[in-house]
């Protein structure tokens, strides 16, 4: 596929075939989901918890593959299961690194079991690890568009009291807020928004939706509602970019041009942003006097 | 509830710890309305237990504890909690109005659509003289900025009681002093009551009207010249203790055979 000169074409010719399709349309939802709920990752210090839930998620997704179910599913159950159990047994997930470590090893071993007793091709296992974006089915969209509108509501309602009790746990308690209800919608919403990012990024890169486009926009904004849209922007534009650039350009895995966009937006902020600012200011400053 | 009674605190033969075992026993208190107070003692020795009493997150093991004459209960509207913080640090960029929004409105479920909450946070915000911070990145305030902030975000929702867990560690000698002295106009002010915990009692000695002396599992308590007393002091720690003044009124207690020194 070439790029011709004509933007509204080439945009046509993205959409041409069913699989590009699918794969704009989760890959889009995927985006919004991830940048929304990575915010609130990141905010809690939860970025470990859910890098554990993305590798419990897998052995979920292998014993799907196994019994020849949807891997969705498999992904749904285990991380829901143990996203509930480490909210109810570890509250403040964040400090409890240690435990985390143990079970998401324990979890991968029992991913690779259920591998090795599955007999068919290995492109199943190589597409739950790295994300295969492009062989995403219609059904697949039905699903992560019905995921990711429970998600939304779930996080409209919840997002005062999830928000506060993210940033002052202590406070919000002692005001008889359920924070430790709040502390397990937080690590379903985790579970669920894992889930149907696994078939973009994989389990092993999803922190280049869930994480990192949070990280930067907290870099960035000090409002929420702007990190917020500042974190889904990011998600999308690497998304979009990512598919895009695999389409016209070279044929390599879509989830490393994702992956390797989300860290350029991360480095530009790291070291050019950081660095410009404090200039702007200094300008603003001198304008002033 | 009743509000009009004077006693805001009243604790009979109050015993508290935790299932592994009694941190303190048989306190005796009261706290009228409109009172600042110090809760000092040696870490570990249950202060912000008595808090947590207070708060309605932790059963007594014994005796009795009343707020506002009536059992304690989780999310009491008229206590406003300002807890030693570990999650607000340098990493948090949030604009400090949000968090004090937030301690405003933060209850309900939903998104904000109405700005009550602003209004409010401001003002908040404009009686701690903390208007100016109001859209600065609480991951740039200084320690004593912070606190400010902290304390807005208590007072935001018009409590009765304030109970302040350490606001003075970790800030230098002026800012501890600015601090103390707009916890306490803000007592005097609104005629709320304050519990605070501390390590050092001297920048507060000049305005309380009470102590509560937690040390060794017991807890002395009265005025701060009735407490801060060698023979009072002694039986608490049940080792022989004396206080020393210095000529500007600070005391100093140090222990006579012992030498370990506690605060």
């Amino acid at each position: 596929m070439a790029l011709s000169v004509n933007f509204v074409t080439d945009l046509q010719e993205l959409f041409r075939y069913p699989f590009m399709q699918h794969a704009l349309e989760a890959g889009t939802i995927v985006a919004v989901i991830a940048g929304i709920v990575g915010y609130f990752v990141v905010l809690r210090r939860s970025s470990f918890a859910a890098h554990a839930l993305s590798h419990i998620g897998f052995a979920g997704a292998a014993g799907a593959v196994l019994f020849a179910v949807n891997p969705v599913y498999g992904l749904l159950l285990f991380t829901g299961v143990g996203g509930s159990a480490m909210a109810v047994l570890s509250p403040r997930a964040a400090h409890r690194d240690v435990h985390i470590g143990t079970v998401l090893a324990f979890m991968l071993g029992l991913g690779v079991l259920f591998i090795s007793l599955y007999a068919g091709n290995s492109s199943q296992t190589y597409s739950i690890l790295f994300g295969q974006i492009l062989g995403i089915s219609s059904s697949d969209v039905i699903l992560t568009l019905a995921a990711g509108v429970i998600i939304l509501a779930v996080v409209a309602v919840v997002y005062r009291p999830l928000l506060f009790s993210s940033l002052d746990e202590d406070v919000a308690e002692a005001k008889g807020m359920p924070t430790f209800l709040l502390g397990i919608v937080f690590m379903l919403l985790v579970a669920v928004a894992t889930s149907i990012a696994v078939q973009v990024v994989g389990v092993l890169l999803i922190f280049s939706l869930m994480v990192t486009p949070a990280a930067i926009s907290q870099q960035l904004a000090k409002r929420p509602r702007t990190a917020i849209m500042i974190s889904v922007t990011i998600a999308l534009l690497a998304t979009w970019l990512g598919l895009s650039i695999a389409y016209y350009g070279p044929p390599y895995p879509v989830s490393f041009y994702i992956t390797t966009l989300v860290f350029g937006f991360y480095l530009l902020v790291r070291f050019v942003y950081r660095r410009v600012r404090p200039l702007t200011a200094y300008r603003a400053a001198l304008k002033e006097t | 509830m009743n509000t009009i009674t004077p006693e805001i605190v009243s604790a009979r033969n109050l015993t508290a710890g935790y299932s592994n075992g009694t941190v303190w026993r048989e306190a005796s208190f009261t706290v009228n309305r409109g009172e600042f107070v110090a809760i000092i003692g040696p870490n570990g020795a249950g202060k912000t237990t008595l808090f947590r009493l207070i708060l309605g997150l932790q059963q007594p093991l014994g005796g009795n504890i009343e707020i506002f004459n009536a059992e304690p209960r989780r999310g009491n509207p008229l206590i406003g909690y300002v807890p030693q913080r570990h999650g607000i640090d340098s990493e948090t960029n949030i604009e400090s109005l949000e968090l004090v929004r937030l301690a405003f409105s933060g209850k309900n479920w939903g998104v904000s659509l109405s700005g009550r909450d602003r209004e409010a946070a401001l003002g908040a915000m404009k009686d701690v003289g903390a208007q100016d911070l109001a859209h600065r990145s609480l991951s740039v305030l200084s320690g004593g900025e912070l606190q400010r902030i902290f304390l807005a975000e208590a007072l935001v929702s018009g409590p009765e009681l304030l109970l302040l867990d350490e606001p003075l560690s970790n800030l230098d000698l002026r800012h501890e002093k600015d601090l103390v002295q707009l916890v306490n106009s803000v007592v005097r002010s609104r005629n709320v009551t304050a519990l605070l915990i501390a390590h050092n009692i001297n920048p507060l000695l000049p305005f309380l009207d009470k102590v509560i002396f937690i040390a060794n599992g017991k807890v002395a308590t009265g005025k701060p010249e009735e407490v801060l007393t060698s023979e009072s002091l002694t039986a608490l720690y049940g080792v022989p203790v004396e206080v020393l003044h210095d000529s500007r009124g600070n005391v100093a207690i140090v222990g006579i055979e012992q030498h370990h020194g506690d605060e």
